[in-house]
């Protein structure tokens, strides 16, 4: 699976394992721009495709607007579902639309926060958009 | 895992032949639901013939509807202009379904051959006769919330989850396949079977035969999905209905009914049920009269009795929301119109 | 002094976690790392006949596999362990062992750990262990259950009895002119943190001795390591455990410890470093729950609505080898000014998985419960749900006697209503309407014990101008890095950026397991008082220091301002702390704290308040049962980050959410075997359920709980979400459900 070669092979470990079968979105990653789930994708399957993991979101130091937007609107707690929330809304805002909160609440049900800071993740998001 | 050999189709006569000439082969594309099972232990396939490279993804004009490639992704459909604007219920059934990952990675084709979800059929240190034929089906004397009312065996009483295959099923699509014995065009309420002494067979697909497009019709109609789930997103659904309605002026011409969570297939209203509404003005008394009807032979279970009123109840609604006697809940082709309740805050109050 | 303590400053740990870069439990890079699968029981009872390895053993890349056959022989449990009562009836833990015998008592239960060097032959060569059983009927039903108990005290606690009685409840009951006894019902639920449970485990030679690391998602890693060692027969010193970043834990990841027994185990008999992840599906055996619960309520009043007399009886479960008993009256006890009260707790034994405390434990359901009563009350005696409660206001606890530290319950009920817009709303059920759906509001109470236990921490200053603040206490998403920092930075006088807070590691001075909302008031201070505790040390320095500005001064005359000590009478005579250190020539000064709470406990009954108003949309053609909108006002005291508090508290208000609509565990009633076992069938609250929430805080410190006047906030917002729910489903729909969920089938059944 390509989530255990990015965490296990590649130690590339911001991608997480939340339940391994597509039920979280935890292991959220970008597969040739869009945003796929790495537990349910075999990494030979990915070959010759653009992927890109959490890791590859910030440009050194300086963070994706998506990732600044959630820190300051505290759109996590505990953190683990967080790298897949932010794959997710970075696919999501590359269109330059302009969602509703509930187009957001719709499309990024598919990532589950058990810490629920799902009204920080709106409010983030909206923030995202705007940018 | 069951350890599996992995094999990248190079077309779909060599996909084909290489399934169809091992048993334990098995085609993946999407891989939403294939491998979700493979590591549950359910499917044990020793071969994985991958048909992504076949690129089945084009979506074309066909003698007036629409041919969807078997590699289209659910959410290229689901958003394709023509689609959206002449079967609603496609897309909504679409995009009432799973989550935005899941729909960018599932196919079209594999949709409507998810499996069961029968937490029995899932978990293999369960007896299931659908997983493991002969061993008992669990669910008949187990928690069985969300099974059948129809259709249902003494050897089987599961669901079929797909969200698609319902509102296909209503549009009569057509199923093309290729296969070991060539190619063969599927009438959509034909693909999927009802459980019987073989619930191990979700389809009559044979083994080695793939999907290659799934063809709407040409249909100028409205149609239309409605879905209840126990969470306003992201769940299977409880029960859901298809409507495609033609008019004839005031009256309806054709109208073909279809249900989702109540069966091992795609529920397809009888054709006499489904022609107590030909020829008659829409209105709420005929539906609910329809909806008494459709629900007439229901076989409830020790924990699924509800299904029902519910069933009945989202008849009627759909009924009356696709002939415009109300309003939809969001706009036609979103997941806004399919979902029952909708999203939850203010904002989403009418 | 309160220059950063209770700002809404950004997670100093934010960065770490948006960039991926934090580390969990199964993210440490320990070289020649092995891998653990487990292969668990499929009964629920009777006993292992036979296990054939011989497959597994013989597949590729194993290197072990472990069993009762040849695990390690454990000593037993510790009795109790910080005050917590381990074994027995109302005792926290599972007391059996793993692997230690061929015992059954839940379908899910691990019997073998299967070691290879990597994850998919791991779990392949377990899925090819046979095991034979000889098998009993298992128990699973409350009802017809043979083993019951009667637990005197919720873990140990003898201020905490689970059998009360005050006045005369039963013939206050038969005399009362109002009478409503209700039964309500909970279903079983989990914590479901994202995060499974995972357990890294080292073993070396250290100092001629064996030594164990244990990399763990644990909130109690001064807990594990005493468990560990005990188990082990190893001394305390000898085990450490490491959890810098917890993904969730809700009330798991604290009290069960075969997890990382057995990952230990594993990886003694591989002679490797051993990793144990945990599947989603083994979080519903291993991971501990919410057990069910079947409550009686009885209210007797009189016809003004004043409450004569109270009883609260629960019938609960726990597992064969876990006496651990849901403390449902936590709410019935204190809540209202009545009289006569009495409350029960029945546990019955079960062959299902051992329970644990969950978010609210009691209170949630419990709450919900009370709460739901009360609006039936309020109903039969046709009172406004609000008036009602005003008419029972408690001025002090009503069991104890004793006065509250601090409540303003009456201004949160008053600012909720406004919220809310309660009195625009029509009190008549059914009455009101958008588009095809009934709406309701309703509303509830709540509360949440302030707790505060014993805690130390240490205070180092560097001579690079730097300085670290130590405890080990645990980062589940409470915001502890950030907090503990804002706390340390004032209590040292030094700008954030200045300042690091260490926790997560057994080897830090003790803290205990993170719960019981109770962090902030147990840390907070241990913090501060190392803090004071080192610059102590440092004045004592510079005073005696002959080129210091301050030689020879009274010690408190001098203060610390701005990274310096200063003369409080004359602030340019000082320096900067690393000036002091430089010319000591020390690297560093560092100096321990150990606090706990004092005689206030005794004088004064410490509990956070709240009231919760919602407004709900209800299909009722379908069932399906939605939040627009939640408005809540608590009294928790003052808040040390109200950006992350508010996080903690929609979290919490998530999480009853949750527990009120759609989380439900199944067992098989015949086989006891988890049919809900996965995030697809199990329903934990997506972004889409989620209500516009207004949440607000009187920011009123408590006087009494410690210096920082902060009480908890981890759970309040959890509880009395579930009333307020259900209160409003009642309103919209003339319905009243009490049982737990509100699935769309509950309420088409009517």
């Amino acid at each position: 699976m390509l989530l255990d070669a990015l965490r296990e092979q590649l130690h590339l470990t911001g991608t997480k394992k939340g339940c391994d079968h597509g039920q979280c979105g935890a292991c959220t990653v970008h597969i040739d721009g869009q945003s796929a789930l790495s537990c349910l994708t075999l990494a030979v399957m990915s070959e010759g495709r653009a992927i890109t993991t959490i890791e590859g979101l910030a440009r050194g130091e300086e963070l994706h607007p998506v990732q600044e937007a959630f820190v300051k609107h505290d759109a996590f707690q505990c953190g683990y579902c967080t790298p897949g929330q932010i794959m997710a809304a970075t696919a999501l805002v590359q269109d330059r639309q302009q969602r509703s909160a509930a187009e957001i609440r719709e499309a990024m049900s598919g990532n589950l926060c058990r810490c629920a800071a799902y009204a920080n993740i709106i409010a983030a998001i909206q923030e995202a958009q705007r940018a | 895992m069951h350890p599996s050999q992995y094999q990248r189709a190079t077309d779909a006569t060599q996909a084909v032949a290489a399934v169809a000439a091992r048993p334990t082969a098995a085609f993946v594309a999407g891989g939403t639901s294939q491998l979700d099972l493979m590591k549950e232990g359910v499917l044990r396939p020793d071969l994985l013939v991958d048909v992504t490279p076949l690129a089945l993804t084009t979506i074309s004009p066909l003698d007036g509807g629409l041919r969807l490639g078997a590699g289209v992704s659910n959410t290229a459909a689901a958003l394709h202009p023509e689609v959206q604007r002449r079967y609603a219920a496609v897309s909504e059934a679409l995009l009432a379904g799973a989550s935005t990952q899941i729909r960018n990675m599932a196919s079209l084709g594999g949709n409507p051959l998810q499996r069961t979800r029968c937490p029995y059929f899932r978990d293999p240190a369960q007896p299931c006769n659908k997983r493991e034929p002969g061993s008992g089906c669990a669910a008949l004397g187990g928690y069985n919330r969300v099974h059948a009312i129809f259709g249902a065996s003494d050897k089987c009483v599961a669901t079929h989850p797909s969200d698609l295959a319902v509102a296909l099923s209503a549009l009569d699509a057509r199923v093309q396949t290729t296969g070991p014995n060539g190619p063969r065009s599927i009438p959509f309420p034909e693909l999927h079977r009802l459980p019987g002494d073989a619930p191990q067979q979700d389809t009559t697909l044979a083994h080695g035969e793939l999907i290659t497009s799934l063809d709407l019709p040409a249909f100028d109609g409205r149609s239309h999905y409605l879905k209840v789930r126990e969470r306003a997103s992201y769940a299977f659904a409880l029960v859901s209905c298809a409507v495609a309605l033609e008019m004839d002026g005031k009256k309806i011409r054709r109208a073909r009914v279809a249900l989702g969570g109540v069966a091992h297939k795609p529920w397809r209203l009888p054709a006499e049920v489904e022609a107590m509404l030909t020829g008659k003005k829409p209105g709420e008394k005929l539906f609910r009269a329809v909806a008494d009807k459709a629900f007439a032979e229901a076989k409830p279970l020790e924990h699924n009795a509800y299904k029902i009123p519910m069933g009945r109840n989202l008849l009627v609604r759909a009924l009356l929301e696709t002939s415009g006697l109300q309003p939809l809940q969001g706009p036609a082709g979103t997941a806004f119109a399919a979902s029952v309740g909708g999203v939850s805050g203010e904002v989403a109050a009418r | 002094m309160v220059e950063n303590t209770g700002k809404p400053l950004d997670r100093v740990d934010g960065r770490l976690k948006v960039t991926g870069a934090a580390r969990y439990s199964a993210e440490w890079d320990v070289p020649n790392l092995a891998h653990a699968a487990v292969v668990s029981s499929t009964v629920a009872r009777g006993s292992v006949r036979a296990l054939d390895t011989a497959a597994a053993r013989a597949a590729p890349g194993v290197l072990a596999v472990l069993s009762h056959e040849n695990a390690p022989r454990l000593q037993p449990l510790p009795e109790k362990v910080g005050g917590t009562l381990f074994r027995g009836e109302g005792g926290m833990t599972e007391t059996r062992q793993p692997l230690q015998d061929t015992a059954v008592h839940y379908a899910g239960q691990p019997l073998a750990v299967v070691v290879a060097d990597t994850l998919e032959r791991a779990r392949h060569a377990a899925s090819l262990v046979r095991v034979t059983y000889a098998e009993q009927p298992p128990e699973l039903t409350l009802k017809s259950v043979s083993q019951r108990s009667l637990p005197e005290t919720f873990v140990g606690n003898k201020d905490e009895k689970l059998q009360v009685t005050v006045g005369d409840p039963k013939a206050a009951l038969a005399a009362a002119p109002v009478r409503l006894e209700r039964v309500y019902e909970s279903a079983i639920t989990h914590h479901n943190p994202i995060e499974p449970l995972a357990t890294i485990a080292r073993w070396e030679q250290r100092n001629g001795g064996e030594f164990l690391t244990l990399y763990d998602t644990s909130r109690g890693v001064e807990n594990l390591q005493e468990v560990m060692a005990t188990s082990l027969g190893l001394p305390k010193e000898s085990v450490q455990v490491i959890c810098p970043f917890i993904g969730g834990a809700f009330g798991a990841k604290g009290w069960l410890f075969a997890p990382p027994l057995l990952t230990a185990m594993a990886a003694r008999l591989a002679g490797r470093p051993v990793k144990l992840e945990w599947r989603r599906q083994d979080m519903f055996s291993v991971a501990g729950q919410r057990a069910a619960t079947h409550q009686t309520l009885s209210l007797g009043a009189s016809r003004d609505g004043k409450l004569l007399a109270l009883q609260h009886d629960t019938q609960t479960h726990a597992s064969i080898m876990s006496g651990y008993t849901e403390p449902c009256a936590r709410v019935s006890r204190m809540l209202y000014a009545v009289p006569n009260l009495g409350f029960s707790h029945q546990l019955a034994h079960l062959h299902l998985p051992s329970p644990c405390p969950m978010r609210g434990p009691g209170e949630t359901v419990g709450g919900w419960a009370l709460e739901c009563a009360m609006d039936e009350l309020a109903a039969e005696l046709s009172l406004d749900p609000v008036e009602l409660r005003l008419r029972n206001y408690a001025d002090k606890n009503p069991e104890t006697g004793k006065p509250w530290s601090s409540k303003h319950l009456r201004e949160c009920y008053e600012r909720g209503k406004a919220l809310i817009g309660w009195d625009q709303r029509n009190p008549k059920p059914r009455a009101m309407r958008e588009g095809n759906q009934l709406v309701g509001y309703g509303m509830a109470t709540t509360m949440y014990p302030a707790a505060r236990r014993p805690a130390e921490a240490r205070a180092t200053l560097f001579a690079d101008g730097r300085a670290l603040v130590q405890s080990a206490t645990h980062e589940l998403g409470n915001g502890a890095y950030t907090i503990f920092r804002q706390i340390s930075a004032d209590g040292l006088a030094l700008p954030l950026e200045r300042v690091r807070f260490e926790l997560g590691d057994s080897a830090l001075p003790a803290a205990p397991t993170s719960g019981g909302s109770a962090t902030t008031a147990t840390i907070g201070p241990a913090a501060l008082e190392a803090c004071r505790n080192v610059l102590t040390a440092l004045k004592r320095l510079a005073i005696q220091q002959a080129q210091s500005p301050l030689h020879g001064a009274a010690e408190d005359a001098i203060e610390a301002r701005d990274g310096r000590l200063v003369l409080k009478a004359d602030a340019s005579r000082g320096e900067d702390y690393a000036a002091i250190l430089r010319r000591a020539k020390l690297p560093l000064v560092a100096a321990t704290a150990s606090v706990k709470p004092g005689e206030e406990r005794e004088q004064y009954s410490f509990y956070s308040f709240g009231a919760v108003f919602v407004k709900v949309r209800v299909d009722e053609a379908s069932g399906s049962i939605r939040l627009a909108r939640l408005c809540a006002v608590y009294d928790v005291g003052r808040l040390m980050n109200p950006k992350t508090a508010h996080s903690q508290i929609i979290g919490g208000v998530m999480m009853g959410l949750g527990a009120t609509l759609m989380e439900e565990t199944q067992y098989d009633a015949r086989t006891g075997r988890a049919v809900v076992r996965n995030l697809a069938d199990y329903h934990v609250p997506s972004l889409a359920d989620t209500p516009d929430i207004t949440v607000e805080w009187l920011g009123i410190p408590d006087p009494h709980i410690s210096e920082l006047g902060a009480r908890g906030i981890g759970e309040i917002g959890c509880v009395g979400t579930p009333a307020a729910i259900t209160n409003a489903v009642y309103h919209a729909t003339g319905q009243r459900l009490r049982s737990l969920p509100l699935t769309p089938d509950k309420l088409l059944r009517g």
